[in-house]
């Protein structure tokens, strides 16, 4: 029957696309941690009772309507009721439920059990990005995007894809092998939820409220998901990417990170030229403020404001920091005082008021950050 | 003027207003049902647009038509319209052109309060179409936040437009609610003499159960909107965590309307498929008595199961156990009736016609839609299914290939009653083969990309997803386009020209009270109450 359901996939491919065929899947994968692999087995186990009792009903139907029809000359039977039939097909769905349920049950167990994990991560979620803590160890991030203009519209279909087109981020979650990840959930703002299919892991990301998963694998490798709760404008767009390393990786891992931290808070106290400022500042933008307020600085109308030419980008500098510090209650600006260092917030708004024209000529250094915060 | 009024009240078997007053004025169920049905039509087509939107910029990976934002409106307002502009406008259509012809009754029990509930669908649909034009017009946005609209996205990151949106679900409500009071007051009050409970034909009893769920859950939703509007409006936090609320509220109140409102969109839906298969079958209904407590059953158990929807929000695991077992109990009702249908059909002495054809084709594909939803019972499982195409495909057979199907059966079933005229068969048969075809194109691939693991609601996609994508969007053309055919089928026999006359039974297999009247039925159906032995 799988094989049937695969051919039946196949020839309807060819039929609706002339194109090169890429590889394309029809079930559910097995996944690589202990849940993931028994949510693949429940799914098959339901799904094959399913296809069982569909074929004793469908059949019975379809040869009903073959051979009891009128125009073959069959009279009505009178019966209209069987009350031992009835009682029959009402208990035997109650065991084989039974069937179900039991399994269900058991990996439910397993899934929900987080306790006695090796590391935690807190996983919070922003529009439209992951921010990722490592408890205990010093370590956090942003995780963005990296699929270039995903956001425009472009009717020419030319747009640049590679296979893990809208799968791509910046920073990808780094963990060791064999190890019990305790995950921790939270927002920032809407709902979101965090997704890895191989894990078998999605959880919901809620402001307000802490939710745990956790995952194991012994499979080292790169695993992606997407969120998966509309969370706005560009829900579609903030993938997930999990790393799997060996222990000695891993660690190797640890020590780049906490070298780029050092070497981050040593360059917070110079002194910027205009041409750094311009360079990072580009490279913050696109990350933050590209999704909503665009690569082009134009917004989008009544959406999201544009920063093109308006006072808010070239008036008053103070406002303006204050802006992108507080965020603006109530709106989709949020307040990256807490997501950006100082040095990260001075390059971009140098950069939003000398970029797109707006050439103001300011320069804001880190210190004048420090000082507005 | 006294003098006018008794003499309209002498000749009160077939005079009826003319020209527009006839509609904007009447309070006789059979012209606010038709002005019911042409209303679900006309939104059918509306919210059908919509759908279309969404499909061609999902034909290929990329955006090339709509921007995210736009997207996201298209998703809500489709969602919206469907399912309360089309799917349960038509039952109630349906409801009030048959309810009161089947149990014998001249109208509806309480007519003007029926004027008053039509009469606010259109304004609140006029609400909700105004603010996707304004967004159109570049006047900020529609709603975005997908039709179930759950907390913070839409209080405190709603568009202005939300206001409206609530205002809009307040007058449906008020709308739905009014329906169903009048629907329980005519069936509880208006019977034949001789026509007792369980001798009402099953359509009646599950609009009678469907009425009952419409009143236990409609104040529900219009409980979660008033939250809503008050923490957007005038500052508490229900839902809004910094101030002490939570989100999840929300969808605890959202769910525990729209779990049973699943069933008010499917129960009406088991009613018309128990009429139209015994007519064709030649022979009674199998089980008739199995089939009331069933849906009794069904409607019980829909008000235990809401947190099936919320598997993922992080709830105790004796709780997702508790709803996990609940929900898979439903399989066992839905069953009975579906085992019924095929008794009905055992041994009888089939024919084909096409409201025959809509049932057959409601059974086969609305029991896939029933067997990917025990699929979703299961948590472990659930976790993966949850939010993917895999739901979509779930509840687009569930409603398309199920309550739309199921409206389509009763409308080539009953139409030769309220014209007078036979439709044109063939042009009906070509209508199910059309859309049969088309819609397992839509919707079958659908299950491949969600559990491939593509998410719902989103306006680009990995390239892994794009076969089965480009093969839904032909589907969704060719399906969309298909419904022209009945559009032109009824207008057809409306006009009546080039069509047969339909008799008083209209179907050789036909039985029960609204067969027994004149083809097209007169203006009030029973003015002398007929007795049923
Ligand atoms: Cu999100």
């Amino acid at each position: 029957m799988r094989a049937a359901i695969r051919v039946a996939g196949f020839i309807s491919l060819i039929l609706s696309s002339g194109q090169s065929l890429a590889e394309y899947q029809l079930d559910m994968r097995p996944g690589v941690t202990s849940f993931s692999q028994g949510a693949y087995e429940i799914h098959t186990l339901v799904m094959w009772i399913s296809v069982v009792i569909a074929i004793v009903v469908f059949g019975a139907m379809t040869y009903a309507i073959i051979n009891h029809r009128k125009s073959k000359g069959h009279k009505p039977a009178s019966f209209d009721d069987n009350l031992k039939l009835e009682i029959l097909w009402t208990i035997v769905p109650f065991i084989i439920l039974g069937f179900m349920a039991v399994p269900a049950t058991k990996v439910l167990l397993d899934m929900e059990d987080v306790s006695n994990s090796d590391m935690s991560i807190k996983v919070t979620a922003y529009q439209w990005k992951w921010h990722y803590d490592y408890l205990g160890e010093d370590i956090s991030f942003f995780s963005n995007i990296t699929t270039p203009d995903s956001l425009s519209v472009d009717t020419s279909c030319n747009v640049e894809m590679d296979e893990n087109y809208l799968l791509d981020v910046d920073n990808r979650v780094v963990v060791p092998v064999n190890k019990k990840i305790r995950l921790l959930f939270t927002s920032n703002d809407v709902i979101h939820a965090w997704w890895i299919p191989a894990f078998g892991v999605k959880k919901d990301a809620i402001p307000g409220f802490i939710n745990e998963s956790w995952f194991k694998t012994d499979k080292p490798g790169v695993y992606r998901g997407q969120c998966a709760e509309l969370c706005g404008t560009n829900h579609g767009f903030m993938p997930i990417v999990v790393e799997v390393k060996s222990e000695e990786d891993y660690a190797a891992w640890v020590g780049i990170q906490k070298a780029a931290a050092a070497e981050a808070a040593a360059s917070a106290g110079k002194t910027w030229t205009m041409d750094e400022l311009m360079a990072h500042g580009e490279k913050v933008y696109a990350t933050n403020c590209a999704a909503c307020h665009q690569t082009s600085g134009e917004g989008i109308p009544n959406v999201f404001p544009g920063l093109k030419g308006t006072p808010i980008v070239t008036g008053d500098i103070a406002k303006h920091i204050e802006i992108v510090v507080k965020g603006v209650p109530g709106t989709a600006m949020q307040a990256f005082g807490g997501q950006l260092n100082d040095a990260d917030i001075a390059a971009l708004v140098t950069y939003e008021r000398n970029a797109w024209e707006n050439n103001t000529g300011d320069i804001v250094q880190p210190s004048d950050i420090k000082a507005a915060r | 003027m006294s003098a006018v009024i008794e003499e309209h009240h002498d000749d009160h078997h077939d005079h009826k207003p003319t020209g527009i007053g006839r509609w904007l004025f009447s309070t006789n169920h059979k012209d606010i049902g038709t002005m019911y049905l042409w209303f679900s039509f006309t939104m059918l087509f509306i919210g059908g647009a919509l759908a279309l939107v969404i499909r061609a910029e999902l034909f290929q990976p990329g955006l090339q038509f709509v921007e995210p934002e736009f997207f996201n409106q298209m998703t809500t307002l489709h969602g919206l319209i469907m399912v309360f502009g089309v799917i349960m406008p038509a039952f109630v259509g349906l409801a009030n052109w048959m309810v009161p012809m089947m149990i014998g009754a001249p109208d509806m029990a309480l007519p003007r309060m029926n004027h008053w509930s039509f009469w606010l669908l259109p304004g609140a649909f006029g609400l909700l179409i105004e603010s996707l034009i304004m967004s159109m017009m570049g006047m900020g946005s529609a709603p975005n936040f997908g039709w179930t609209f759950y907390a913070p996205l839409s209080t405190t990151y709603g568009p202005d437009s939300t206001d409206f949106f609530i205002f809009s679900v307040h007058m449906m409500g008020i709308s739905s609610i009014m329906g169903a009071i009048n629907i329980i007051a005519t069936i509880m009050n208006m019977r034949a003499p001789g026509m007792t409970y369980m001798k009402m034909p099953i359509f009646v009893w599950t609009w009678f159960i469907t009425a009952y769920l419409l009143i236990a859950v409609m104040p529900v939703l219009a409980t979660a909107v008033t939250m809503m509007l008050t923490d957007r409006n005038f500052g508490t936090s229900f839902f809004d965590a910094a101030g002490g609320g939570d989100p999840v509220l929300f969808q605890h109140v959202f769910w525990f309307f729209g779990h049973p409102e699943v069933y008010i969109m499917i129960l009406p839906a088991f009613g018309i498929i128990s009429q139209v298969v015994p007519t064709f079958a030649r022979k009674k209904i199998f089980g008739y008595s199995s089939m009331v407590y069933a849906t009794s059953s069904i409607a019980f158990l829909s008000f235990i199961v809401w947190a099936h929807h919320m598997f993922t929000t992080g709830m105790p695991v004796a709780t997702e156990l508790f709803f996990m077992y609940a929900t898979m109990l439903i399989a066992v009702p839905t069953g009975v009736k579906v085992f019924n249908w095929v008794s009905t059909m055992w041994k009888g002495s089939m024919t084909f016609e096409t409201p025959m054809l809509f049932a057959i084709g409601f059974i086969f594909m609305f029991s896939i839609g029933g067997f990917t939803g025990l699929m979703l019972s299961i948590v472990p499982a659930d976790f993966q299914y949850h939010d993917t195409y895999f739901v979509v495909a779930h509840f687009h057979y569930v409603l398309v290939t199920g309550a739309l199907y199921a409206i389509y059966s009763a409308v080539y079933f009953w139409l030769p009653k309220w014209t007078g005229n036979m439709y044109d068969e063939k042009l009906g048969k070509v209508h199910f083969w059309v859309s049969t075809i088309s819609v397992n194109v839509l919707f079958f691939p659908m299950h491949f990309v969600g559990l491939a693991g593509m998410p719902r609601r989103i306006p680009d996609y990995n390239m892994q997803f794009a076969e089965f994508n480009q093969m839904a969007t032909i589907g969704a053309f060719v399906f969309g386009f298909s419904q022209l055919i009945l559009l032109w089928n009824v207008v057809k026999t409306i006009r009546g020209r080039s069509t047969v006359k339909a008799t008083d039974q209209v179907w050789e297999g036909a039985e029960g009270l609204e067969w027994t009247i004149p083809s097209p039925a007169p203006f009030h159906s029973f003015t002398t109450p007929p007795t049923v032995k």
